[in-house]
């Protein structure tokens, strides 16, 4: 302590102080920010790294660059995270097939192994949103009604009220969310891919999360109550159904009781 | 001569008949109109169709009242639909969902409802299409028309209304848009507005306002519209299309008893059972899907029922600027500014305005062109009038491209494509369409009248090939039959009317511009084949019924 007090009025004393505050106030921020962002690199060996290193040369780096550092064609990866790579390659949309509006999904190109490395590749190179855990995944404990509520506010506009996908602007689109794993649309949440904002846990909380999840598993197990739903897209498909198939029926039978035997 | 024998009936079902027949005069009705006649034909029935699932609705919303409570009150839902459950909602969407899961049999009748009400207007559409491209709107049954014109908007009304009594989060947000529209009238708007939801939307008020206007009112005026059309038709008797015997002076069918009576009520089952085979089959307004309706969400595909949504589309279609030009006026008065929103007044009112002020003034617009204040009950074939004809299909290209601008999201998630470019090609569309539409229809009408022209004076094609002994191959035509001939020929042949000076030798405006008009319309024409050019070719061939086309001997010596 002594020697601390000795040179508080040394020249340099008031940068230590103001680098000091910073770390500090940073440092909080950082811990407030990432609340949701679960911590790097936890339980990956350094083989997975390794292997997942390999396969990013391999695979990624034409767009992404060697170290992930992203180019005019791709994003840099640093920091975005385990959960980033398992939804982008676990739902096929990485690599991707071609630069368009956004990725489309697609046949997915690895096995489960080499997600994971790839994963732990990319998770190694900076904290990020790590892939959910089972139990945040599990529908048993979560609230379909007030998973509704929560899809309703935050996520009808772009995917639908009965999450059948909607449009949006210049060819992007919000995709279906029927038949999409737990865990991808968890990771979706957290990790916003695509034109999707990131919904962080202070936003939707990880409970809520699952709530609506199990909203979204419920609705799509449940099937459609009152018959064939056609398509989930409202008065569109309901009118173009009538003035095709109704009124082609009624105009058959028009034809039939007008028609004289000949 | 004598005392006339009291008729005595034998069995016990006659007697009773005789009973009644006697204090109502039950066989005097039936004598009157058990023989009125009616013409065959498919395209006559859609009007039947409209009756039919009006009446579905009738019974179909009358079970469905016994159910529903139109109330805005706070409830919390405790019903069977799980996703639901524990959620507060109004009254009214709560008993939505009752009717759809807890009452039995309350889904279908929704369903019945709802498909039978969306068939209802598009049966009302397509047969006001066949009535006026047939020209079944001219005298004397101009008044019919506009009746027409009235239900097919009484029934937009009752659709809408009802859209809207579940208090879900798609009507919730179609009623937020008829709002945004009031509000955009000029000066009155935001009054209008705070009339029609007791405050400010969404308010209390408006779910049981809009159940008075939708299971009375609207209903009430529909029923007295359709008998004053009824009773019209009636007096009027039915058009049918031109054929051997068919004069303007009689109607060539079939009586109503027993032909029709049989007929017609056959097929209200028959529309009966289709609507209850889809609505059995396939969901329609699955509410449940769309949750209570809460002003802030909005969700993706939020569309109204297709009658309305080509006001939808002329509202996507707008822009709101124009490069540098607002359609948003700021307008300062004395009193404040006061805002003009014609980005959304415009698109609003005015395409719907000019489309029913143009359908419902057509009758007098197509009298005073052409100068015809004849009788009709002939109808026309649609391409011997192809001036209407084109009027018709540009009016549908317009009313089309509006409606698939309401659909433009889906259109661009469907088909890959970029939503705004739906949008620019549509606004595209708005402007070319109409005119493509009527060029292109009046062309292919002016080339099925050539084509019938051709087929009366050279014969029908037999598909048989012959071989001169020259070595010249020619197709055998042959004559048509007679009665397949007076349809080809015996249509109007309008001609352009010039402007005409009046009694004072002078030309007016007004007269000026119905010459233009006429010119306009009718410069273009096929004159039908006369009996004197079809006697005059004949001769002149000099063969009989079966004419060789191209090896009559002149033309190898020429």
């Amino acid at each position: 302590m002594k020697a601390l007090s000795q040179r508080r009025r040394h020249p340099l004393a008031a940068v230590a102080l103001l680098l000091m505050g910073l770390l500090i106030t940073g440092g909080l921020y950082m811990a407030a920010g990432s609340v949701n962002e679960a911590k790097a690199a936890t339980g990956y060996s350094a083989s997975d790294i390794e292997e997942g290193n390999k396969l990013f040369i391999a695979n990624c780096a034409t767009c992404h660059g060697l170290n992930a550092e992203g180019s005019a064609d791709g994003p840099s990866l640093i920091g975005v995270g385990a959960a980033a790579v398992d939804f982008q390659v676990g739902t096929g949309r990485m690599p991707m097939q071609m630069q368009g509006p956004q990725a489309q999904a697609k046949p997915v190109q690895f096995d489960d192994a080499q997600i994971s490395q790839l994963s732990a590749f990319v998770a190694s190179l900076g904290a990020g949103p790590a892939i959910p855990s089972e139990d945040m995944l599990d529908t048993s404990h979560g609230d379909s009604a007030a998973g509704g509520t929560v899809f309703r506010v935050n996520c009808a506009m772009c995917h639908n009220a009965a999450a059948a996908g909607g449009a949006l602007t210049r060819g992007k689109f919000a995709p279906a969310l029927a038949g999409v794993s737990e865990k991808h649309i968890y990771e979706a949440m957290i990790t916003g891919p695509q034109n999707m904002p990131v919904f962080n846990d202070s936003n939707i909380t990880p409970d809520e999360k699952r709530d609506v999840i199990t909203f979204l598993k419920e609705i799509e197990s449940q099937g459609s109550p009152g018959g064939a739903k056609l398509g989930s897209l409202g008065p569109v498909a309901e009118g173009l159904f009538i003035w095709t198939a109704g009124l082609g029926i009624i105009i058959a039978f028009t034809i039939w009781l007008t028609s004289r035997p000949s | 001569m004598s005392t006339t024998t009291e008729y005595t009936p034998k069995t016990s079902t006659g007697r009773i008949a005789h009973f009644v027949d006697q204090r109502v005069g039950g066989s005097g009705i039936v004598k009157e109109f058990g023989r009125k006649i009616f013409p065959d034909h498919w395209s006559f029935m859609f009007g039947e169709v409209a009756l039919y699932t009006f009446v579905l609705l009738l019974i179909s919303g009358t079970f469905l009242t016994f159910f529903f409570d139109p109330s805005m009150a706070h409830v919390i839902y405790n019903g069977s639909y799980n996703p639901l459950r524990g959620i507060g909602m109004s009254a009214a969407y709560a008993s939505t969902l009752d009717i759809s899961f807890d009452v039995r049999g309350g889904l279908f009748m929704r369903q019945v409802h709802h498909w039978s009400a969306i068939l209802f207007v598009a049966a009302v559409s397509v047969h006001m299409l066949r009535v006026f491209f047939t020209g079944a709107f001219r005298k004397p049954r101009e008044l019919n028309w506009v009746v027409g014109g009235v239900l097919l908007i009484l029934a937009m009304a009752a659709g809408f209304t009802g859209y809207s009594l579940p208090d879900d989060l798609l009507s919730g947000n179609g009623l937020r848009i008829i709002d945004g529209v009031v509000k955009s009238i000029p000066l009155v708007g935001t009054y209008i507005s705070l009339f029609l939801f007791g405050g400010e939307f969404p308010g209390t008020l408006i779910i049981p306002r809009l159940y008075s206007l939708h299971i009375m009112i609207v209903p009430a005026i529909i029923l007295l519209m359709v008998g004053i059309h009824l009773f019209m038709v009636v007096v009027h008797k039915h058009t049918q299309y031109p054929g051997p015997g068919r004069t303007n002076d009689n109607v060539v069918g079939f009586p109503v008893g027993p032909v029709y009576a049989a007929k017609a009520g056959g097929f209200f089952f028959i529309v009966y059972g289709i609507v209850a085979a889809i609505s059995g089959l396939l969901t329609i307004n699955p509410v449940w899907n769309y949750g209570p309706y809460d002003p802030s969400p909005v969700s993706a595909g939020t569309q109204p029922d297709w009658y309305i949504g080509f006001v939808d589309g002329a509202l996507r279609l707008m822009p709101g600027v124009l490069g540098n030009f607002s359609f948003e006026w700021n307008i300062p008065f004395p009193w404040g500014v006061n805002t003009l929103s014609l980005n959304v007044l415009v698109p609003a009112l005015i395409p719907a305005g000019i489309m029913f002020t143009i359908m419902f003034a057509w009758p007098w617009i197509e009298s005073w062109v052409t100068k015809d204040k004849r009788e009709h009950h002939l109808l026309d074939r649609p391409r011997n009038a192809p001036f209407r004809t084109g009027m018709g299909v540009a009016g549908v290209v317009s009313y089309c491209v509006m409606w698939a601008a309401a659909s433009s999201d889906l259109i661009a998630t469907h088909f890959h494509v970029s939503l705004n470019d739906v949008t620019y090609w549509l606004r595209v569309l708005f402007i070319l369409g109409p005119i493509l539409g009527f060029v292109v229809a009046r062309r292919i009408a002016l080339s099925l009248q050539r084509k019938d022209r051709e087929i009366v004076l050279h014969g029908r094609e037999t598909g048989v090939i012959e071989m001169s002994p020259e070595g010249a191959f020619s197709e055998r035509h042959a004559d048509m039959d007679v009665y397949k001939l007076h349809t080809l020929v015996n249509y109007e042949d309008r001609k352009v009317i010039p402007a005409q000076p009046n009694a004072a030798g002078h030309i007016s405006r007004s007269e000026k511009r119905r010459g233009a008009l006429s010119k306009f319309f009718f410069e273009d024409r096929v004159a039908p084949v006369t009996p004197s050019e079809l006697a005059a070719l004949k001769a002149e061939h000099g063969h009989g019924p079966a004419e060789i086309e191209g090896s009559s001997t002149e033309s190898i010596e020429k």
